[in-house]
């Protein structure tokens, strides 16, 4: 079981967090400052896996966590997920992200907030890995990217104008991360598709 | 009206949405909270409105701001309002913020109930996808009874999307309602193999997920994953599934022989890191669990720790990681083989990820030897003083005392260099672990008679060094070390150099701001220094001196009066009234020193932890009951301070257990000796002579020296381990002189007398001799302690619940909870069905009493043979001799059939009764026969030798229908001959494939026959027009296909092969050779060997259930070409022919009646083949009608010929 998924940047602003046990706001927000101090005093050639998450329950408990460029993508699971597994399913995560994204840089995280739980519900339900197929997991954004489009079509024409105009004073987001170029050692994605 | 809606719709393009919201926060970096708060005012406003589209904004922004801390439980009703909304748009946001907030205490949850099931239904499978996630994150138990039942119906859905998530969230309903694991569990074993694969995933990760916490209820689906982990090519699924194996085996050892061998493989093939890793990780379970019965796994072992070294020494410290982890299980079992890499772990501790080093760490604790354990304590050391941050130093300390006091100082040669090195332990700050130190400290001290002078002086030394109560370090722990240095220095008080000194330290002002149970130890303790003293004094005849130390007495205890603590004050008084008492005897020149000392006479002995515990209480006991009535509870108890050390016990109370007989006491008497034979420590107490000279003449084998002077015992200031590990290093040294000189001189040896160490004998490599031993005191156990005590498993654990049989059969109560109204009169033939069946008929009541019985039957004899089946499958090597009745695997595969044949009858019960729950049972049990006869495969070889042998002659009294005649059935297998030569033996059997229409699984099975190495095997046959092998793509028709192992010497291993048959209304042979390498000590050498694979019409026939209303449509139908053959001079019973025609040709039995029955098969086409089998006096007539009439009388010839050979 995943206990909790977090992406927080190199200052620990959340990202995204998702919690599959239940826990109040405050424990949450600990957990996330918790886990930003555990991961980000760590060197960059240091091993993924952190053991410890003293907030989050049982003493099974593993952190696995990857780092790209302004990002940590850190899962909190339990032992019966192989950890390597894991990190795998991290790189298809941000390989979505990208796919879906185009590109994906911090910004997209920040201002498609709403947009990548969606994403990481056709990955990951409540806890358990759903799909490590990136093909099928894009097909499936993909279609329920169109089925919304088309329930938007006639009412969300003015909304999506007046956005527009409001984007048009947002300076030219800096694309910052590069997945591409990201030269963390994968040592078997091959093997999910 | 209009108007408003269009004002509506143009103040909604003016308020924020999340985006504006996102931004307007990282424009407000210096008010944050104040902007919020503006932002959720705002949101509150919007949640007023109708327009459903605004609140779904409010809600999408809620979402968010929870994310960054804030509460929004009480927008919980609208987060309802959007879900419910009818566009997906807004759905999927009101899932989303459901999903972040709800939880069990959220009482709008039971609102939700029609909203998700509405939703789960919806023809939208992205509504039905979305409910799901949703549900997934907030089920509770609530809506987990409520929603199964809907929620197992979308296990069938026809879309993959929508069956992969309701399988997965099976698990969670499960938790939150056990109850429904029962009725649901057919289903999702069915789902274990789904043709879509991330269903197929998602039922692994279900299962594998409850086996985790109770494996053994999981046990009886080992076959059906093994099957599934030699097909699969997913790594996700075997990674789950090898894991899963893992949990099972320590279970059954069997199932561990089973595995090695394909785990091998694999470790071997794949090239996934993920894959490799867990394969290394599950054969390491199997070995441990093995490591008692199994001989010989020293290969496996080998190979897994070479694999691990490889990871260790990789780049990658993530595989480093996990490198170390993996060797730590192997250590437990197998320490010699870790032992090997001492260098590569020593390595790693010095790693600069704390990860790793703390992997290292655990390894360390196998590496210790009594050669070694100073020099990698010291090296600790060093990481504790360097240690940044508490939790890895709190670890480093943990680790040092767990070494070096690992199987009863087994280590240790010296208890100086301990002791000392404790001390400085002490010298931690913020440390959590200062009972941990003052434990050990009590302990050696207490075991160690040699030891305690130097304890005692070290013990003085730490309370007089006022750095530790100075500090104030009372929250940090380490003031613990304070309690077991004062009791030491009370109770072993004679050894004192300076008691007066002391005595002074303890009674400081300070002492009374250390903890209360401290406190009370110092009181305690301060007493027995001034007996000792007191009796000093009066043997001195210095009685000024003694009432000087009374003096002293009575003004410094009041302060321990006034303690907080009441532990503390209690003795205090008592004390404080009893010195007054010996001060007036004192003033009448009265000795006292006597009684004084009396009070704490005699020997203190050690008792382990758990002796308490494991005294069992004498018959007619009853510790629960009352022995006065209670009183009337308005008194509160007061909390007693907690006991933490397990050997505070009242000084004279030495443990009487009750009487046990004689021959009981001598019994334990004589197991507790065995024990302490094997213990290093231990003091025989009459050293053989035999033993001595054993011990003298090895050269490394010397028996132990006089070493009284070899260690100073007093070192001036506090020690430093340091020194220790020098002077350790001078004794040894001089221990090594001393040995040369002795095979010099040996008849001095019967001189030295008084030999400290003389029964102290070294069983292992080391010859190093420990400068003090360990005293295990025999009292330490009582005497009739039970052997073991088994922690009980804790209550609250939510898993428990979900610890359920699941092999029993449902019962007609346990079903699901159906909120709908069901129409009592359903159909027979449950709605979905695999089986091409006609159509529905209305039932027969009238059989319905008759058949009942028989499910009940039936029911009980499987539940017999639940157990059996498992055994089966695991039991590689029957014995061959026995004749096949008495065996018990044997009877249980071959029921497989029989169980076929009743089972459509007695599910027809099921479908009259509930049309829902049949659908449940009814492919589960097909399943089961698919695996069943998975377990006959894979154990041909056995069954292919009793096969032959003659079955029983037939009790040839007709059979009334439907009894379950107790006639075991000769076995019978599947697997033919294929070919055989000097090098290699083929057998093979054809199964079609029910999902692709046109293709059957030829399985072959390959065993070495030779001495010789097997690899490179390649498979190669002539196609036909009418069959063709499947070979990789981009490969030509005349490419062999490899097979994926390799065949040491003696090792059998099977391989499939699909083949794609044009038409399959005839039998048909191909051609074909199967080329290797042979490899052994002399070379290889190219083998080809040549076979003829027989496609049998009956090969691709599918054993397929059918029900009697189906099958009666199917024959009125009308459409069916007919034959019929009669067979002769048969003396088998029908029983036994009935089965032996399900198994050899794969039909199923409809209906039996008398010595008449009904059977039923489908070709991987789809033809429907009926057959009505009648028995006469010696002969068996076989009427078959099917679609096609050339298929049929090939069928039928081929039926005559296994027929004529009964």
């Amino acid at each position: 079981m995943i206990k909790a998924i977090l992406i927080f940047n190199n200052h620990g602003k959340p990202r995204l967090s998702m919690f599959y046990q239940p826990y109040s706001e405050d424990t949450q927000w600990q957990i996330i400052r918790e886990t930003f101090h555990l991961v980000s005093k760590r060197d960059e050639n240091v091993c993924n896996f952190l053991e410890g998450g003293l907030l989050i329950g049982e003493s099974d408990n593993k952190l696995i966590y990857r780092h790209y460029a302004t990002l940590y993508f850190v899962f909190c699971v339990d032992s019966s997920e192989s950890e390597l597994g894991i990190l795998d399913l991290i790189q298809v995560f941000v390989e979505t992200l990208d796919k879906c994204f185009e590109n994906v840089c911090e910004l997209d995280l920040i201002f498609h907030v709403d947009k990548v739980p969606n994403i990481l519900a056709e990955m990951v339900m409540g806890g358990m890995v759903l799909e490590t197929n990136m093909n099928e997991i894009v097909t499936q954004i993909d279609a329920q990217n169109k089925l919304e489009k088309s329930e938007a079509a006639l009412a969300g024409a003015p909304a999506r104008a007046v956005s527009a105009v409001k984007n048009m004073n947002l300076p030219e987001i800096p694309r910052n991360i590069n997945i591409g170029d990201i030269s963390i050692k994968v040592p078997n994605l091959p093997s999910f598709k | 009206m209009a108007l408003k809606m269009v004002k509506g719709s143009i103040d909604r393009m003016f308020d924020k949405n999340l985006q504006d919201l996102v931004r307007g926060i990282r424009n407000h970096k210096e008010d944050e909270a104040k902007y919020i708060s503006q932002c959720i005012d705002e949101i509150k406003q919007e949640l007023k409105q109708d327009n459903i589209a605004v609140k779904a904004n409010a809600v999408c922004k809620l979402t968010y701001l929870q994310m960054l801390g804030y509460d929004i439980s009480w927008a919980a009703f609208n987060i309802i309002e959007v879900m419910s909304a009818s566009k997906f748009t807004f759905k999927r946001i009101g899932y989303l913020a459901a999903s972040q907030c709800f939880h069990e205490g959220t009482d709008v949850i039971m609102l939700t109930t029609n909203q998700i099931r509405k939703d789960l239904s919806s023809p939208s499978q992205y509504d039905t996808g979305v409910a799901l996630t949703g549900l997934s994150c907030f089920v509770t138990p609530d809506l987990a009874r409520d929603l199964a039942n809907d929620i197992m119906t979308l296990m069938s859905h026809t879309k993959p999307y929508i069956r992969k998530k309701a399988v997965l969230i099976m698990y969670k309903v499960f938790l939150k309602y056990p109850e429904s694991l029962r009725p649901a569990f057919p289903r999702l074993k069915e789902k274990l193999e789904d043709p879509d694969p991330g269903v197929q995933s998602a039922a692994v990760n279900v299962i594998c997920e409850l086996a985790r916490r109770n494996p053994k209820n999981y046990l009886s689906l080992a076959p059906l994953f093994f099957k599934l982990m030699t097909s699969s090519t997913n790594n996700w699924v075997l990674i789950k599934i090898i894991k899963l194996f893992g949990a099972l085996t320590p279970l059954e050892p069997r199932l561990g022989k089973k595995l090695i061998e394909p785990l091998t493989n694999l470790i071997h093939s794949t090239s996934a890191m993920s894959l490799l890793y867990e394969c290394v990780n599950t054969v390491i379970a199997v070995l441990i669990s093995l490591s008692s019965g199994m001989p010989n796994h020293s290969a496996s072992i080998q190979l897994c720790v070479q694999k691990l070294r490889i990871l260790i020494e990789d780049s990658d410290q993530n595989l480093k990681y996990l490198g170390l982890l993996a060797m730590s299980k192997i250590l437990r079992t197998h320490p010699k083989s870790v032992q090997a890499h001492k260098d590569l772990v020593l390595q790693c501790l010095d790693d600069k990820d704390e990860s790793i080093r703390l992997r290292a760490l655990d390894l360390l604790y196998g590496m210790v030897s009594k050669k070694n354990l100073m020099e990698i304590v010291k090296k600790l050391m060093t990481h504790v003083d360097k240690a940044e941050g508490t939790t890895y130093r709190d670890e480093l300390l943990t680790k040092i005392i767990d070494i070096c006091s690992q199987s009863n100082y087994q280590h240790i040669t010296n208890f100086e260099w301990y002791i000392s090195i404790l001390v400085e332990l002490t010298r931690l700050e913020g440390t959590r672990h200062g009972h941990l130190i003052a434990a050990q400290m009590l302990d050696v001290a207490i075991r160690v008679k040699a030891i305690r002078r130097f304890a005692v002086s070290q013990m003085s030394a730490l309370l007089d060094s006022a750095h530790l109560v100075a500090s104030s370090t009372q929250r940090s722990g380490i003031c613990e070390v304070l309690y077991a240095a004062a009791w030491i220095c009370g109770e072993f008080s004679e050894h004192l150099q300076e008691p007066q000194q002391t005595l002074e330290a303890m009674l400081r002002p300070k002492v009374t701001t250390l903890p209360g149970h401290i406190q009370a130890v110092y009181v305690q303790n301060v007493v027995k220094l001034y007996a000792a003293i007191l009796q000093q004094k009066e043997r001195a005849a210095d009685t000024q001196a003694a009432q000087e130390v009374t003096q002293l007495l009575v003004e410094r205890l009041p302060q321990f009066v006034q303690s907080a603590d009441l532990e503390a004050q209690e003795r205090a008084s008592c004390i404080l009234q009893l010195v007054k008492h010996v001060q007036k005897l004192q003033a009448r020149d009265v000795p006292v020193a006597e009684e004084v000392s009396a009070l704490f006479a005699g020997e203190l002995n050690p008792v382990a932890p758990k002796a308490q515990k494991k005294v069992p209480v004498p018959e007619g006991l009853d510790l629960d009951a009352w022995i006065n009535e209670p009183l009337s509870d308005s008194e509160s108890e007061d909390e007693k301070p907690k006991a933490i050390f397990h050997d505070e016990e009242p000084r004279h109370a030495k443990q009487r257990p009750p009487e046990a007989d004689e021959q009981e006491l001598a019994r334990r008497r004589e197991a507790r000796k065995q024990e302490q034979a094997n213990n290093p420590f231990y003091i025989k107490s009459s050293p053989s002579p035999q033993k001595r000279y054993q011990d003298a003449p090895g050269v490394d084998h010397i028996p132990v020296v006089q070493i009284d002077l070899s260690v100073p015992l007093k070192v001036p200031g506090m020690p430093m381990s340091d020194q220790y590990v020098k002077l350790e290093e001078e004794r040894r040294h001089r221990q090594r002189l001393e040995k040369d000189k002795r095979k010099r001189k040996k008849r001095e040896r019967e001189r030295r007398g008084a030999r400290r160490h003389s029964s102290l004998h070294t069983e292992s490599d080391e010859d190093i001799t420990p400068a003090q031993r360990v005293d295990i005191v025999t009292e330490e156990m009582p005497e009739n302690a039970l052997p073991s005590d088994e922690d009980d498993k804790d209550p609250n654990d939510p898993y428990r619940a979900l610890d359920i049989d699941l092999d029993k059969p449902l019962a007609d109560s346990e079903k699901l909870p159906v909120q709908k109204h069901r129409d009592a009169e359903t159909s027979k033939s449950p709605e979905r069905q695999d089986v091409a069946v006609v159509g529905k008929k209305s039932k027969k009541p009238k059989r319905k009493e008759k058949k009942h019985k028989e499910k009940e039957r039936e029911k009980k004899k499987k539940e017999a043979e639940k157990g059996a089946d498992l055994d089966f499958w695991l039991s590689t090597t029957p014995p061959a001799a026995t004749p096949a009745p008495e065996e018990p695997g044997v009877n249980a595969a071959v029921a497989a059939p029989k169980e076929e044949q009743e089972e459509p009858r007695g599910e027809e019960q099921d479908a009259a009764e509930d049309g829902e729950q049949d659908l449940e049972k009814k492919p589960s049990k097909h399943k089961k026969k698919k695996h069943k006869k998975d377990k006959e495969e894979r154990s041909k070889d056995q069954k292919k030798s009793k096969k032959r042998a003659p079955p029983r002659e037939g009790e040839a009294e007709p059979v009334e229908n439907g009894a379950l005649d107790e006639e075991p059935l000769p076995p019978m297998s599947s697997y033919s001959l294929l070919a055989e030569n000097s090098y290699i033996k083929m057998t093979y059997d054809v199964q079609g494939n029910l999902q692709k229409d046109s293709q059957v699984t030829v399985s072959v099975v390959l065993e070495n026959q030779s001495s010789s190495f097997l690899k490179n095997m390649e498979l190669n046959v002539l196609d036909s027009l009418n069959a063709r092998l499947a070979r990789p793509e981009g490969s030509s028709v005349h490419d062999g296909v490899p097979v994926p192992f390799q065949l040491p010497p003696g090792i059998s291993n099977e391989a499939q092969f699909v083949f794609t048959i044009q038409s399959i209304v005839t039998a048909q042979k191909l051609k074909g050779t199967l080329s290797f390498i042979a490899k052994n000590d002399e070379g290889s050498t190219h083998e080809k060997l040549d076979f003829k694979l027989h496609f049998t019409c009956t090969s691709y026939l599918v054993t397929t259930p059918c029900y009697s209303d189906a099958f009666a449509k199917l024959l009125e139908s009308g459409d069916l070409s007919m034959s019929s053959v009669k067979v002769d001079g048969i003396s088998m019973s029908f029983q036994n022919l009935l089965a032996k025609i399900c198994f050899h040709h794969h039909f199923s039995v409809v209906e039996r009646v008398d010595s008449c029955a009904s059977m039923y098969s489908r070709s991987i086409q789809g033809h429907h083949v009926c057959l009505l089998v009648k028995k006469g006096e010696k002969s068996v007539s076989v009427d078959g009608k099917c679609s096609d009439s050339t298929l049929l009388s090939n069928v039928l010839e081929e039926m005559k010929e296994t027929l004529a050979k009964c």
